[in-house]
């Protein structure tokens, strides 16, 4: 038996060498029971090896990822022959400028029209299902959902000020919906944050209702805006339903920057969140900083929810269902989730932006109604098939 | 040898002081029973030492060093917590709840090594939860939760163990099973154990050292058959109390006295 003597680091190493380890509950009196530092240790490979428990699921989604991605860059109005577009996308990967041979307007549907929105949709659908698992963790609330502390009603407010001041600015290159929507969502979170502080702690539960409160406030007066400016009220509704439009490569730029830094925070803190699922106390006398924690996963996951709707809108749905549907399918281990759910929820979108854009052609539906229609019934089936508590 | 020395220590909540000037100590390999009426400050002397409520004044000494000024982290490392009321998230499973006694020994982002699967494995073999191991937690009896948490606790390679009325839910057979599993890991691992009991005939028969809690202040500590009197358990929990000898220990075997019952 090997490491038999391990030495542990704090543990008085008092050792009583006796195998008298009797398997019955409970042991007798007589029971001695082994040194913390001594006894068998084969079968913690078991706990080792849990460790790649989800691997083929990682691998599952990042193949739908790419399949519903290359689906999605072929299908539209002008459809890219299969062939065409490998040999596009090859050419282009190697930079070779060889793609003479193809069509010229192929090349430019590809690179400047579809790529850009799939990367876009791509991006906003990992931001908002990886903050959502963040949230649901966090708050411990299987209803939550990125939207859950303002980001929601204070991009709302954001988005609706700049159409009805018909603001023309451009800021970094951003144009003011896009911008005041950021704007509105974060200003929102940090006001729910400080509203929220008793003392030096955030207790959820406050936090959750100054949410609400000033999230109420903030579409109240989006709501009294529009109905001031009835051009503006339709082009604000418009963009809360969410839905991408033709905007180049120029807003990917911006949003990925918040997805990276956001997934990897998270991602850091996915073993505290786990910690977290004990409650606070518990999580506090395992030596979680628990407050510490709790707002930097609340600025993480507001920063992407907040690039994420400036270009989207209020897409509902994609940060509820992908996170709840992967805890289902790959355990609650947010280690295994968070990156799941950025897998998943861009596939998921991209896949209801095609939809969006092709069922209705050449009208384009709003990918929020997509979302919803598909996921809901989608979800409910997986729920019927898993009849156990999975959060 | 481990020591937790605690003196003169006051909490309390808002305005009110709970505790008053406390003063305790407990050795390695020993386990100190804290009972009294429910209100004396059991509990709420607990949370100073886990640091979930922070202390008004008084100091508590690890072997020397301040606990008090610990970073949450430096404690965790010493010193465990079994709470009273076990609150564990339903679709874990055994293993990954053990797991996460590992936490002040990672950084933030570290996952676990094989060094610290054998410690909490080792932790599941001394409770006899290694057969639960892929088990759900939501599919355990009450007593199987409880020896997951001290599993959970014993990753922590702590040199004090606190725990809340650990047998508070559990009929008399795990009763008695925790309180024997708990005493040999103190006596076999050096364990510095403090635990509140309400149940005053399982602190006379398991406890090496007794103290009475009454209003916030220790009435009294020492060996059982000094503080376990009839006449002081009456006058703290204010009914009449009988004390006799244990038919087979010979500890203290105490019994209320009805005033209805003829």
């Amino acid at each position: 038996m090997r490491d038999t003597n391990l030495k542990t680091a704090s543990l008085p190493t008092e050792i009583v060498d006796s195998e008298s380890h009797s398997s019955a509950w409970p042991p007798g009196p007589a029971g001695t029971p082994l040194p913390l530092n001594a006894g068998e240790v084969g079968g913690s490979e078991i706990l080792l090896r849990s460790r790649w428990r989800g691997v083929g699921l990682f691998v599952i989604c990042l193949g739908v990822l790419l399949l519903s991605a290359l689906l999605a860059v072929a299908i539209g109005a002008v459809p890219i022959p299969l062939r065409t577009l490998i040999e596009l996308l090859y050419t282009r990967l190697m930079s070779l400028s060889l793609a003479v041979s193809t069509s010229q307007a192929f090349e430019t549907i590809l690179f400047e029209i579809r790529l850009p929105r799939v990367v876009l949709t791509a991006l906003t659908g990992a931001a908002l299902a990886s903050a959502g698992a963040a949230y649901q963790g966090l708050f411990r609330n299987p209803l939550a959902d990125p939207y859950l502390v303002g980001v929601a009603s204070g991009a709302g407010l954001g988005a609706t000020l700049a159409l009805v001041l018909k603001l023309p600015t451009t800021f970094l290159g951003l144009s003011a919906v896009p911008l005041g929507a950021f704007l509105g969502a974060l200003l929102t979170v940090v006001l729910v944050t400080f509203t929220a502080q008793v003392g030096r702690t955030t207790p959820l539960s406050t936090m959750l209702l100054a949410g609400v409160a000033i999230g109420a406030f903030a579409s109240a007066f989006a709501t009294f805006l529009m109905l001031l400016d009835p051009d503006g009220l339709r082009r604000a509704f418009n963009w809360m339903l969410g839905g991408y439009t033709a905007g180049g490569w120029q807003p990917v730029g911006v949003v990925l920057p918040y997805l990276v830094v956001g997934l990897i925070v998270l991602q850091i803190h996915a073993r505290a969140l786990n910690v977290l699922q004990l409650d606070e106390e518990q999580a506090r006398q395992l030596g979680l900083n628990v407050e510490r924690v709790k707002l930097i996963l609340v600025a993480a996951a507001t920063l992407m929810t907040a690039a994420a709707v400036a270009f989207g809108g209020l897409i509902g749905f994609v940060g509820l269902i992908v996170p709840h549907t992967l805890r289902l399918l790959g355990g609650p281990d947010y280690r295994r989730l968070i990156p799941l759910s950025a897998l998943g929820g861009a596939a998921f979108l991209i896949l209801a932006d095609l939809i969006a854009r092709t069922v209705l052609a050449p009208t384009e539906l709003p990918v929020g109604i997509i979302t919803a229609l598909t996921g809901a019934p989608f979800f409910i089936l997986l729920l019927r098939r898993v009849k156990r508590a999975v959060f | 040898m481990t020591e937790l020395l605690i003196s003169k220590l006051s909490a309390g909540y808002g305005s009110r002081l709970i505790l008053h000037s406390v003063s305790l100590n407990v050795r390695g390999g020993e386990l100190l029973a804290l009972v009294g009426p429910n209100g004396a400050g059991k509990s709420t002397l607990l949370r100073v030492l886990s640091g979930v409520t922070a202390a008004r004044s008084g100091e508590v000494r690890l072997d020397g060093a301040n606990l008090l000024r610990f970073s949450p982290a430096r404690r965790a490392r010493c010193l465990a917590v079994v709470p009273q009321l076990i609150h564990l998230p339903e679709a874990f499973t055994v293993g990954e709840i053990v797991m996460l006694g590992r936490t002040p020994h990672l950084p933030l982002w570290g996952g676990e090594g094989r060094k610290d699967c054998e410690i909490a494995w080792r932790a599941m073999r001394h409770t006899q939860v290694e057969a639960l191991v892929d088990r759900r937690v939501d599919e355990l009896s009450g007593g199987e939760q409880q020896r997951v948490v001290i599993a959970r606790a014993l990753t922590q390679e702590p040199r004090v163990l606190l725990l809340d009325e650990p047998t508070a839910h559990l009929d008399l057979k795990h009763q008695i099973a925790v309180l024997e599993l708990i005493k040999s890991l103190a006596h076999a691992h050096g364990l510095a154990v403090l635990l509140t009991l309400h149940d005053l005939n399982l602190a006379a028969l398991y406890a090496d050292r007794v103290a009475l809690m009454d209003e916030g202040k220790i009435v009294a500590q020492g060996a059982v058959g000094e503080v376990l009197t009839a006449e002081r358990l009456s006058a703290v929990y204010g009914v009449h109390v009988a004390v006799s000898k244990h038919p087979v220990h010979g500890t203290p075997l105490i019994a209320p006295v009805s005033r209805v019952v003829s």
